[in-house]
């Protein structure tokens, strides 16, 4: 991009490939939902109160729904452009990583009381830190790419 | 590298599932007053077996050679417990309760789903109905309505021209004339019952042999502090009730689920069957029959079988889990005590001395135990030795179901009453005479 470029041996190709609205609403809402119950698993921890391990299992719940359409959308991301770039495998390995332990941690938060712990606590972490890392790179695909 | 990550997470996952579906119960259980008790575990996932309902058609019981079978009453409404009167006349309640407790997590909402599979369809009598055999030749002809419009009742008991009746949130009393066969009124509320919530419904009642108090029995409001310990005030006691002012005080506490009831003749003393908690294996935590200590604790949410800390209860209390009372006998684990009678010599050979126990059967282990009536047989006043077999062929070994037993009565002329609430029948197992 610079000026001292020889202009005509380079061509500048501005890519971008915006995941789409659908898609995005589905990726995002993920992350509050297992943030969500991440904070309500340190509630529950923290209080012994039973109504905190509740909420937590309804949003893991939710998580999963949106989790699941938006790792369908990934998957048929690849297929459809083979070949280009790691990011596109990256974010749909996030995003398996984060819908599998996700369904896990739901199973975890299955057990009555107390069994919840420590093990709904641990995954929710996990979860939600991939949560936030699948959501980082899913939506920069919205930042245009160079490509030669 | 990115395939080996993915198929190393789909192994981990499928390790995961696989794990608990191996969470394999013994073939053989081990009963009386020290039970093996290994240690707690449970995979992702509650192991789960159904009952497949199936009509009995032309079946008919399993019963022991020099035994009979029959069908007495059909067609009702979920029959769950029974009482002869003085006359010979059987009384069965009938319903379904339980209707408002609200499922609080996903995990309910698809038990619930899953567990109705094998339980019955039909819709619940909320009634008393009144068996009557007037020429005592076994066929009892007479089936009609004894009292309408209660409210799931369990617990019967009778005593001196009063009938008593448990519903799933109040105790009732009804006069009773020798030979009635319909209530005259609607009855005179004795006392409420705790009923907030009511998970475990079924308030199962006996009286003393005075008629003085009534004992009834209330589960606990989860299967263990799920829904919160402020769920668990008045719950998993055994309440003693005045018969005249209907006041009441915990007669003993700490017993999960005591779903059925009976006085010991000779000594007067109270007995119960109590239904223990799930979710920590398949030989975890025995059922069991048990004499009522007076101001005992039996351990519920804290501790099992003895001051065995249950970890799953947070604030725990070890003071509690110190004090737990051992039980007298174990029944198996998930069995599903539901009914309790003791014998008379009537009943005879073998089974005159002891405790008949109708289990309803398991949902929480494999292989299924429960699906039948057992004898646990007696001798100084104290259980001794393994159950028997009294009566099986409930379920086949595929899993279909024709029948689930409930309540057990004893008819002091020799016959066992039994209450079965899948195919909403009601059995009598006599000795050929």
């Amino acid at each position: 991009m610079s000026a001292t470029m020889d202009r005509r041996a380079q061509v500048h190709v501005y890519s971008v490939h915006a995941i789409h609205p659908f898609h995005a609403v589905m990726l995002a809402a993920t992350l509050p939902l297992f943030l969500g119950a991440l904070l309500s698993d340190w509630a529950y921890w923290r209080t012994h109160e039973i109504q905190w391990a509740n909420f937590s299992s309804w949003l893991i719940a939710g998580a999963l729904v949106f989790g699941a359409v938006a790792l369908l959308f990934a998957v048929f991301g690849l297929f459809a452009r083979r070949g280009r770039g790691g990011r596109r495998s990256l974010y749909l390995l996030l995003l398996l990583a984060m819908w599998v332990l996700g369904f896990i941690n739901a199973l975890a938060h299955a057990k009555d009381a107390w069994a919840v712990m420590p093990m709904g606590l641990l995954l929710s972490v996990i979860v939600a830190l991939l949560a936030i890392a699948a959501t980082w790179v899913g939506f920069s695909t919205l930042r245009s790419e160079m490509v030669s | 590298m990115r395939r080996a990550t993915l198929s190393t997470i789909a192994a981990v996952a499928l390790a995961l599932m696989l794990g608990a579906c191996t969470e394999k119960g013994g073939e053989q259980q081990t009963y009386g007053p020290d039970p093996q008790l290994p240690e707690p575990n449970r995979g992702l996932l509650p192991r789960m077996v159904i009952a497949k309902p199936a009509p009995w058609g032309d079946k008919a019981p399993t019963v022991p050679q020099g035994y009979t079978v029959t069908a007495i009453a059909t067609d009702l409404g979920i029959p769950r417990q029974s009482l002869v009167l003085p006359n010979g006349d059987i009384l069965v309640a009938e319903g379904r309760g339980g209707a408002d407790a609200p499922k609080l997590k996903p995990k309910a909402v698809i038990a619930g789903v899953i567990k109705a599979k094998g339980t019955t369809q039909v819709d619940s009598g909320h009634r008393v109905t009144l068996l009557r055999d007037a020429d005592g030749d076994g066929q009892y002809e007479l089936k009609t309505v004894f009292a309408d419009d209660l409210n799931a009742p369990y617990g019967l008991a009778y005593h001196d021209g009063k009938l008593y009746v448990a519903n799933q949130d109040s105790l009732v009393r009804f006069d009773y004339r020798d030979g009635q066969t319909k209530a005259e009124g609607p009855p005179h509320k004795l006392t409420d019952l705790p009923s907030a919530i009511n998970h475990h419904w079924t308030k199962s009642m006996a009286i003393s042999p005075d008629g003085r108090f009534l004992y009834v029995g209330i589960g606990s409001n989860s299967n263990i502090t799920e829904r919160g310990m402020t769920a668990e005030v008045d719950r998993a006691v055994v309440w003693q009730i005045d018969a005249e002012s209907g006041m009441h005080k915990p007669y003993a506490t700490g017993l999960r689920n005591p779903t059925a009831l009976a006085i010991q003749p000779d000594t007067d003393v109270l007995w119960a069957v109590v239904n223990e908690r799930d979710e920590i294996g398949p030989d975890l935590v025995p059922d069991y029959l048990t004499h009522v200590q007076e101001g005992g604790f039996y351990g519920w949410p804290y501790a099992y079988w003895g001051p065995n800390a249950d970890t799953r209860v947070m604030p725990s209390d070890p003071e509690k889990v110190k004090a737990t009372i051992k039980p007298d006998y174990a029944l198996g684990s998930h069995v599903a005590a539901l009914g309790v009678a003791f014998s008379a010599p009537s009943m005879g050979g073998q089974f005159a001395d002891g405790v008949f126990v109708g289990e309803h059967g398991s949902w929480n282990r494999n292989p299924p135990v429960g699906y039948r009536v057992v004898f646990v047989p007696f001798r100084d006043g104290k259980p001794a030795g393994d159950p028997i077999d009294f009566v099986t062929g409930f379920r086949e070994d595929d899993g279909t179901t024709y029948g689930r037993p409930v309540g057990v009565t004893v008819d002091p002329r020799g016959a066992l009453i039994i209450c079965d609430d899948l195919a909403n029948i009601v059995w009598r197992v006599t000795p050929a005479r």
